[in-house]
């Protein structure tokens, strides 16, 4: 018990102090993870706009394939990244391992099918009659696709914000592929573990308020948008 | 001159043909109305139309072949019976259709103005659509279409949610700015009081087929079948058989009472079918004294109230159905047993023939 209490006090301190090197890890969480979910969002969501309202042959493989790899371990997605970035590997010549870049591969491949497939699921449980007013509005396939993204922003904004969670709090695939180098790819999972490692259980605490407060925050803003809209 | 036509137009769901249309017709400047009970096909057919729906046949624009959808959707306009807005203003929902068709922003805030005024909605125009009312979105959504200026305006059932009062109010509208264009507009209803008020011409849909397409007030005279009889009100079809006719008189039995029609068999058929509408029937207490040439000693079987109106339910040596008004009903005292005279005029009754080839 002394042990939490001191952990905690340890961690308001280090907090309020704005301790460099916890300061270090979030700054490294927040631009890693949030490069990977931009980049998710910019391609998953026109994707997921398409597989949403499209109609083609392979439609139901592509959202199989989208289903699992919302479900991908994360160690495995770092298994993969870091083999296809190993010195002798296919992408060996980018010399990526150990590298911010290399992460936000990996976290990209985790938060990527998360993104696609709400999209998809959000745009397919639209109303088909706004569907068909706004092509008799005279949208074109382009100009309706990107109506009713927007008409969809709220689900999209669940999207990135799912996408953004399965990262920031992932570990694993950030830990093979960055190799927790101190101020360069040390982000706040890899430092909580290995300060929880070294039994530094104070800053392991202050860096998982901080973890918690980002967490917390999302999901503060994206149900705050969701209760300010109701359907119309 | 004819803007839309539509030719041997199929629409098929899970192999089976729902709507099958021969050949369907809209001239410049005309409202046809598409009428017919619930899931008739009426609003299928109303999407073929508008090819919103993947249908067989052959859709022509003034004569031509529809080739691109996109374009010929650009010179329609379709409301709904929800308002459909989207989750913006309503200056925006109303500026959308002319913003997809790239309309400059001056031009597109000029024509909104003017559409939302016509519908008295312009000074809702800064509210955003989940604000609005039932009546106000649905307003919105008509200003919305009838800004692009389409040549086609398709409405299918665009009060059906409607209260009363709101829909009594936003049809005069309707019917007000309707009568001011030019372009021609294609209305869904299965309100046969909207049908006559709005419509230039009727075509009845029962079960997907066309059964009747002409003036609006020859559907309602004269019925082409049974089934579309009873669909536009006229209550009483009578099997009768020919006792004598001449060019402009016919004289008939019904179970037994003679009938005089001044109208002609159809086709010579010494059976038809006698239609008569229960509102064209008057009702007087002992013998009648007026000029009608048909008067049916008849006892009340039972009175049914239908709103404003009371249905009496006659025995006539046959069925027979009228109408007679609250007021009416109550100031002849009207119940089961008591002994009426019910008349109509000869030129009230239409004749069908009992055996007409439906359309498949």
């Amino acid at each position: 018990m002394d042990l939490i209490v001191q952990g905690l006090a340890g961690a308001l301190e280090r907090v309020a102090r704005l301790d460099p090197d916890v300061m270090a890890a979030a700054s490294a969480s927040l631009a890693v993870s949030g490069t990977a979910t931009l980049l998710s969002v910019l391609l998953g969501v026109p994707l997921g706009v398409v597989v949403g309202l499209a109609r083609f042959r392979g439609r139901g493989l592509v959202l199989s394939l989208t289903n699992t790899g919302m479900a991908f371990p994360p160690v495995v997605v770092g298994l993969f990244v870091v083999v296809a970035i190993w010195r002798s590997g296919p992408l060996g010549g980018l010399d990526a391992l150990c590298t911010r870049e290399a992460m936000i591969a990996a976290q990209f491949i985790l938060a990527f099918p998360t993104v696609l497939g709400l999209t998809a699921i959000a745009l397919q449980g639209m109303d088909p009659m706004l569907r068909t007013q706004i092509a008799a509005l005279g949208a074109t396939r382009l100009q309706a696709g990107w109506l009713l993204a927007r008409e969809a922003q709220l689900p999209l904004l669940t999207a990135a914000m799912a996408g953004f969670g399965a990262v920031i709090s992932e570990v694993g695939a950030s830990v093979m592929t960055g190799c927790n180098l101190k101020d360069d790819t040390r982000i706040l999972t890899t430092a909580i573990l290995l300060e929880s490692n070294k039994g530094q259980f104070d800053v392991a605490f202050a860096l998982s308020f901080i973890l918690l407060a980002i967490v917390f925050a999302i999901n503060a803003v994206t149900t705050w948008a969701q209760q300010r809209k109701r359907p119309l | 001159m004819t803007l839309l036509e539509a030719e041997g137009l199929a629409v098929e769901r899970a192999g089976r043909t729902v709507v099958g249309v021969d050949r369907l017709a809209l001239g410049e400047g005309e409202t046809l109305v598409l009428l017919g009970p619930n899931g008739a096909g009426k609003t299928t057919l109303l999407l073929a139309l508008a090819s919103l729906l993947p249908a067989r046949g052959t859709l022509r624009w003034r004569g031509e072949p529809i080739t691109s959808g996109l374009a010929y959707r650009r010179r329609i306009a379709v409301v709904f019976q929800r308002p459909l807005l989207l989750d913006r203003s309503v200056q925006e929902n109303a500026e959308l259709g002319l913003a997809l068709r790239g309309v400059g922003r001056a031009e597109r805030a000029r024509r909104v103005r003017e559409a939302l005024g016509a519908l008295g909605v312009a000074h809702l125009a800064s509210r955003h659509a989940r604000h609005l009312s039932g009546g106000e979105a649905q307003r919105v959504s008509i200003a919305r279409a009838i800004a692009v200026d389409p040549e086609v305006l398709f409405l299918d059932e665009p009060f059906g949610g409607l209260d009363a009062p709101t829909r009594e109010a936003l049809t005069a509208d309707l019917a007000r700015i309707l009568r001011g264009r030019a372009a021609g507009t294609v209305l869904v209803t299965h309100d046969r009081d909207e049908a006559l008020s709005l419509g230039d011409r009727v075509a009845v849909i029962i079960r997907g087929s066309v059964r009747q397409d002409d003036r609006a007030d020859t559907v309602f005279a004269m019925p082409a079948d049974p089934e579309v009889a009873a669909f536009v009100g006229v209550d009483n079809v009578l099997p009768a058989h020919v006792i004598a006719s001449t060019e402009d008189l016919t004289v008939l039995s019904v179970a037994g009472c003679t009938i005089e029609v001044a109208a002609v068999p159809p086709g010579g058929d010494d059976f038809p079918l006698l239609c008569v509408r229960p509102d064209d029937i008057v009702l007087t207490l002992g013998e009648d004294t007026g000029s009608a040439r048909n008067a049916l000693p008849s006892t009340v079987v039972r009175c049914e109230p239908i709103g404003r109106r009371v249905r009496v339910i006659l025995d006539s040596g046959f069925p027979l159905v009228a109408h007679v008004t609250v007021t009416s009903a109550r100031e002849m005292g009207l119940a089961p047993g008591q002994e009426v005279t019910a008349s109509f005029k000869a030129t009230v009754p239409h004749l069908l023939p009992r055996h007409r080839a439906r359309p498949v």
